[in-house]
């Protein structure tokens, strides 16, 4: 009974703060506004680049969660924290180390131009799709990776055991599980693609590549035409529900049931599985690696020149995505049911634009939304971060309902006896993994505070911007290094304490 | 540690300061960095206001807009002239009431609402290495096609819209051609301005749209003489930066002693080097050295705001057919 009026709660707080921020906008603007002919022609590019980034990511990432299942290497739980990086990059500094690969002057047309081979233009549909699948690839592998773990190790004992072959064992263990992860990975992919703009912009190479975002800031903030921001915000909420529904539809697949969490049998293949799986690693370490490596590498000189007002905004930066954690986590724990998965993927299909003047708006007559900036700010972050937090959560939870719930029901166990004993430790791994991607997903938003921004409580990434709207793009880049740095940081450490002692 | 800290200062922030009569003024938010002009705007004018001046950085006229009559701002900061209609239709501002006389801008203003503070020009930047960089517009879009240009999307940046703007101003009728041929010797688009520049010191492109006082802060603050600002004889679109003050301020008389400030020699010798701008009442010969050397269009281009207004949708949709193509 309290459980469900804590799960009634959270989800309530969630749709308030969902719905009601497009709800206020829409009152003030006095009704929804008309569509143009350019606005179908963003919704198309938007939708065609988010299917494509989406499915390229999740794709890809099959073959490199599997290699990362199935080997063991020194340095493996280094490159799995490491390869995550990308997905918290903030923009501006992600399409930087992009196209320092990617671009005129990059490795990869060095290398070309070498080899007498004509040019490669990274600036396109492509380009988009390239960037995305940079951010999202680490995502749907680590969610594969999850999945490929959570198989009980007695179902790889008994597949053995009844001498199944390569090709049956794929159809038996690693094919439900595919079915039952990769479509809700694939729909975390689309939303979030769904509301990029920055990136669809400036690698897109032009207005042929305007998504729905774009249009949504350009009405907000160069009409001032609140109808038609609203209008917009609506259909992208519809879009990223409609792919939620959808998600959720074909992931109904069973489990695999209990464990006894015995050691995984290692099997690490023959030298052709081996071969196979190194080629991938290196592949995927190779093509998210190496941007970050020149990140670093262009930031480093630029760390001597960062002034007491950058250090000031990492300790901003740090507070809040701390604190956004610790609401994300308590926020997720009630939510981690179907239902509440797809109430919480409507928080990442909200413009941030739309939500951070809904808040506006609702704050504007109680306080002064300025000196609110950074708890705004938190709440916002913890928000966004839910639908992750509950994709990453909720299958554990769900089995650990369903394999443990007679359990618990024979044994008469107290709500916190249960939490204590059975739940947490079994969540311990995923509520790692999910703390450190809201911390680092924390660390690196720019969305919101820009609404709000203070002079005294810049964050990180707007302290980023400040610098490269001052021309000062070397100290940029030292900013930007030391905004990896953190999130990296911060990631790491949350994963690894949701890892300690586990195999993985 | 810090949390309680910063709580009981969110709380306690406005009831420490209210001894102080307080100044409020919206600014952009570059303007309020530590290398903006904003910190050096406060030393100056709190030195003779006894109050205390704080800058809330941000999206101005969209902030504006949705708090209406309700805003805590007293004076903003930093507005364009191409946004200024929408803005003077509000009704949200009071005249300044500032003799004009001293401005030294290259056009005539009479604008008893929105003072200026500083201007410069929208013009392609290139680095010294480009060899035969375009001497005219027109030359710019005969240029071959391997000369490669960053520019700014014209619905999300001021600078953007500037140069759709300016490209209107040049060609008229015929924007959409020239969008067309300049097509392929773009790259992309970014959303701001600093995305583009970016791009630009990164090698990425040969030009970058900015502005023909980009140079002035490679001279300046970094010795580098090897950035310019192309020259067309066609003109150049003019940016100024706008004060005003709003009518339902309550604090009218600090206000006022604000927008008198901005004309004097003091904060119109600081804003050069301070937000990177030719300042607005200040002769050439006062200006910092590195603006002095700095190559300046004669030929000004110029909307005024019901120009602007009427012009923009066509302008943008100009840029977005000719780019699409």
């Amino acid at each position: 009974m309290a459980r469900r009026s804590v799960a009634v709660i959270a989800g309530a707080a969630l749709a308030a703060l969902t719905l009601g921020p497009i709800a206020l906008v829409l009152w003030r603007a006095g009704g929804l506004g008309a569509l143009g002919p350019g606005d179908w022609l963003a919704l198309r590019f938007t939708l065609v680049q988010a299917v494509l980034s989406a499915g390229v990511s999740v794709a890809l990432a099959v073959p490199v969660a599997k290699a990362f299942a199935r080997q063991r290497f020194w340095g493996r739980g280094l490159l799995v924290a490491l390869m995550g990086a990308p997905f918290i990059l903030p923009v501006i500094v992600a399409v930087m180390g992009l196209i320092a690969v990617f671009g005129r002057n990059g490795l990869v047309n060095g290398v070309l131009s070498t080899l007498g081979l004509p040019v490669f233009d990274v600036y396109g549909l492509h380009g988009v799709v390239l960037a995305h699948v940079f951010f999202n690839l680490p995502l749907a592998t680590r969610m594969l990776l999850q999945g490929w773990l959570a198989i009980p190790s007695e179902r790889f004992r008994l597949a053995a055991s009844l001498g199944l072959g390569a090709r049956a064992r794929v159809r038996v263990l690693d094919w439900p599980m595919i079915r039952r992860v990769a479509p809700g990975a694939f729909a975390v992919i689309f939303v979030i693609c769904l509301t990029s703009f920055a990136v669809a912009l400036t690698l897109g190479g032009g207005p042929r590549a305007t998504t729905v975002e774009l249009a949504i800031y350009q009405s907000m903030r160069f009409d001032f035409d609140l109808g038609r921001a609203a209008a917009l915000a609506l259909v992208q909420l519809a879009l990223g529900l409609g792919a939620g529904v959808l998600a959720l539809q074909a992931s109904r697949v069973a489990g695999f049931g209990t464990g006894l969490d015995r050691p995984l049998p290692l099997s690490a293949g023959g030298l052709c599985t081996r071969a196979w799986d190194a080629g991938w690693l290196i592949l995927a370490a190779a093509f998210l690696l190496v941007p970050l490596a020149s990140v670093v590498l262009r930031g480093l000189p630029g760390l001597v020149q960062l002034g007491p007002d950058t250090w000031r905004a990492a300790g901003h930066s740090l507070m809040l995505a701390l604190g956004s954690t610790a609401l994300c986590l308590l926020w997720a724990l009630p939510l981690t049911t179907r239902r509440g998965e797809l109430w919480a993927l409507m928080s990442i299909a909200i413009s941030p634009l739309v939500l951070g003047t809904g808040l506006f708006l609702m704050l504007r007559p109680y306080v002064n939304p300025f000196s609110m900036a950074l708890p705004v700010t938190g709440l916002i972050n913890a928000l966004m971060a839910l639908p992750f937090a509950l994709r990453i959560l909720t299958p554990e939870a769900e089995a650990v309902a369903r394999d443990y719930g007679r359990l618990r029901a024979s044994l008469r166990m107290t709500p916190l006896a249960w939490l204590r004993l059975v739940w947490l430790p079994r969540l311990r791994r995923p509520l790692g993994f999910a703390a450190g991607l809201t911390a680092a997903l924390a660390m690196g938003d720019l969305g919101v505070i820009a609404l709000f921004a203070d002079p005294d409580r810049a964050t990180l990434p707007l302290q980023v911007y400040r610098l490269m709207g001052a021309y000062r793009m070397e100290a940029a880049a030292g900013a930007a290094l030391l905004l990896l740095m953190f999130s990296l940081g911060l990631f790491w450490i949350f994963d690894r304490g949701g890892r300690v002692g586990a195999e993985t | 540690m810090k949390a309680p800290i910063f709580a009981a200062g969110l709380f306690l922030a406005t009831s420490a300061l209210a001894q102080d009569t307080v100044l409020t003024v919206y600014a952009g938010d570059y303007v309020v960095s530590e290398w903006g002009p904003g910190p050096r705007i406060e030393e100056l004018f709190e030195a003779q206001c006894d109050c205390d001046l704080q800058f809330k950085p941000g999206d101005l006229l969209p902030r504006l807009m949705l708090e209406g009559e309700r805003t805590e701002a007293d004076v903003v900061f930093g507005l364009n002239t191409d946004v200024t209609k929408q803005a003077r239709e509000s009704g949200l501002f009071a005249p300044h009431g500032v003799d004009l006389s001293a401005l030294t801008l290259p056009i005539d203003w009479t604008d008893d609402v929105f003072l200026p503070f500083n201007y410069g020009h929208t013009a392609f930047v290139y680095n010294a290495e480009l060899t035969e960089p375009p001497t005219s517009f027109d030359a710019l879009l005969d240029a071959p096609d391997d000369l490669r240009l960053v520019i700014q999307d014209p619905r999300t940046s001021i600078s953007g819209l500037a140069l759709v703007l300016w490209v209107q101003s040049v060609y008229g009728e015929e924007a959409q051609a020239a969008w067309e041929k300049l097509a392929p010797k773009i790259v992309t688009v970014t959303k701001g301005w600093s995305e583009s520049y970016g791009l630009f010191t990164d090698g990425e492109a040969d030009m970058v749209l900015s502005y023909t006082t980009s140079p002035a802060y490679h001279i300046i603050a970094e010795e580098d003489t090897t950035k310019k600002a192309a020259i067309f004889p066609e003109g150049h679109y003019f940016m100024v930066e706008l004060a005003a003050k709003l009518a339902g301020t309550d604090q009218p008389e600090l206000a006022q002693q604000f927008m008198d400030f901005i004309l004097t020699e003091d904060f119109q010798s600081m804003i050069a080097t301070g937000n990177w701008s030719i300042p607005a009442a200040l002769p050439k010969e006062k200006w910092p050295e590195g603006f002095q050397q700095l190559d300046l269009p004669e030929k000004v281009l110029f909307y005024s705001e019901d120009e602007a207004a009427d012009l923009r949708d066509e302008a943008i949709e100009a840029w977005r057919a000719g780019l699409s193509q």
